[in-house]
């Protein structure tokens, strides 16, 4: 029953998307050169450096492009709830509290926004290219880890989504604060943590794991040892990452429910 | 009558100071963006030594007033304007004995002096504590750099303008907006030095406005090139795309059917 209502609120909000075909398609063109910025930095920090953080250009494609698919999946599916504070604000989310659905499901289907693909189709065109180059071995098991990798990377990366713009809960127009770790995500994981210092690496293994999105599998293809000496086990360890970040995600998301007053007006 | 100008200034300024929590919450954005930017430069420069005359402490500076700055400038347009212009409430603005174009850029001059205090300063301490710090050896610097931040509003403001004034004649304003928010980041010199760029990709931005905005300011700071033809070239964009926006307002205007009596 309540799958079939799901289908159709989003088959509905995606036919309302493609009644304006020409803004449809600059929207997703804007999103794919969005997506593109964090490519043209690593081309042009490539024009001065022949490997980074250890790892040669073909590779590091391979990450971004890795990480690139998972955030465009995790940008179609979650990115809806970076308007939670607007649904706040305008008394919107108090009609979902009503409703016999799901809040945080309501909030992702409030709209479905198709041109977030644009981001997708980069990391797919990279990934492909990035695929032909690198020097992997293709054997059943990686074939399995770069197809299911991106998955397990978009729930990740789409539980961030949620944890952090639940934040809205409590703070009022909050949503710079959670972009910086949505956007800041996308961002991160483009680049091999080898790249960045003890800190920030502790941070993004551990804290939000988004070295989970695209590193590990990235090793785990390669078939080469971590530069850091980390377990190996951990390349493998993103389906865990993945299970351990929906926990979080949905324990924040239900104690902001729980403290959620409204707006009072 | 005096010109309500100045008001406008420090208006802007104070309704900037009641969003707290917002202004907080950009500052995470900032730090987050400033850390992971500089972690990227440093691990390059630490293999490279320098790139384009950019050390560590160049380049760290370099990221942390470009995150800094980005409130300031603001490089992503409000929508309360082209709002106004779609439902006619700009016909309101119009009817005010003031010149809109310069009323704007008054109250968006208060915005970006709170911004200043509020946006500039704290990011710019954390980099100064975490991170190998440029200083400006020259004291004439930070009255330059001063100067240079307001161009850089200017224009700013001027390309922010134009593109919600495309609503005049674009129902859907969203595209071109989208692929701006996409492409400025690169073309101001945010996220990269510009000077990192291909010599031909550093010639066609210098025929543009856009390295005025971010680029120019912080090469002012760190003392990178020549002054004056840095500042010279953020006056002339400054005047000229000013001058653009009258013109586009003009235009617009006579689009503009009240209905009613």
């Amino acid at each position: 029953m309540a799958d079939r209502v799901y289908q159709r609120i989003v088959a509905s909000r995606l036919r309302g998307r493609l009644a304006y075909p020409t803004s449809f398609v600059l929207d997703v063109l804007g999103q794919a050169i969005g997506q593109m910025i964090e490519l043209i930095v690593i081309l042009v920090l490539f024009t001065t450096v022949s490997s980074l953080g250890g790892f040669r250009p073909d590779e590091v494609m391979l990450i971004y492009g890795m990480a690139s698919i998972a955030f465009g999946l995790a940008h179609v599916t979650a990115g809806q709830v970076e308007q939670l504070p607007e649904y706040i604000r305008t008394g919107e989310f108090d009609v979902m509290l009503l409703r016999p659905l799901n809040t945080l499901a309501q909030v992702l289907t409030a709209d479905v926004e198709l041109r977030r693909l644009g981001r997708l189709l980069v990391g797919a065109c990279v990934m492909a290219w990035a695929v032909g180059h690198v020097d992997v071995e293709w054997t059943p098991l990686h074939v399995l880890i770069a197809v299911l990798a991106p998955i397990f990377g978009a729930l990740i990366l789409g539980s961030i989504w949620v944890a952090t713009n639940a934040i809205s809960f409590w703070l009022v127009d909050a949503r710079e604060f959670a972009n910086a770790f949505t956007y800041g995500s996308n961002f991160s994981t483009a680049y091999p943590i080898t790249m960045f210092g003890p800190w920030l690496r502790g941070f993004m293994c551990f804290a939000v794991p988004s070295a989970f999105v695209a590193y590990f599998p990235t090793l785990a293809l390669l078939d080469r040892p971590d530069p850091l000496g980390l377990p190996e086990a951990l390349r493998y360890a993103s389906p865990l990452a993945a299970a351990a970040a929906i926990l979080v995600a949905g324990l924040i998301w239900r104690s902001g429910i729980r403290h959620y007053q409204g707006t009072g007006s | 009558m005096s010109a309500p100008y100045p008001q406008l200034v420090r208006a802007g300024f104070r309704r900037y100071a009641s969003y707290r929590q917002a202004a907080f919450a950009g500052l995470t954005a900032n730090v987050v963006f400033g850390f992971l930017r500089a972690a990227v430069l440093v691990a390059v420069l630490a293999q490279q030594g320098t790139v384009a005359g950019y050390d560590i402490p160049t380049a760290v500076t370099y990221v942390w007033l470009g995150q800094g700055l980005l409130s300031v400038v603001q490089l992503w347009p409000e929508l309360e304007f082209s709002k106004r212009i779609r439902s006619g409430d700009v016909v309101i603005d119009l009817g005010r004995p003031w010149d809109l174009t310069a009323a704007m850029l008054a109250t968006d001059l208060g915005r970006a002096g709170h911004a200043m205090v509020v946006r500039f300063i704290p990011p710019m301490l954390l980099g100064i504590v975490f991170f190998p710090f440029r200083w400006p050896q020259r004291p004439v610097t930070w009255l330059l750099f001063l100067v240079s931040i307001v161009l850089a509003v200017v224009v700013s403001f001027t390309i922010r303008f134009m593109l919600s004034a495309t609503a005049f004649w674009m129902l859907d304003a969203h595209g071109v907006l989208s692929v701006w928010g996409a492409v400025s980041g690169i073309v101001v010199g945010l996220i990269v030095p510009l000077a990192w760029f291909p010599q031909w990709a550093q010639a066609v931005l210098a025929w543009t406005p856009f390295p005025a905005i971010m680029q120019s300011p912080i090469d002012v700071f760190t003392e990178r090139g020549d002054v004056v033809a840095l500042l010279g070239h953020a006056a002339i964009w400054s005047v000229l795309l000013f001058a653009a926006c009258k013109l586009m307002l003009r235009a617009g205007a006579k689009k503009l059917v009240v209905q009613g009596g």
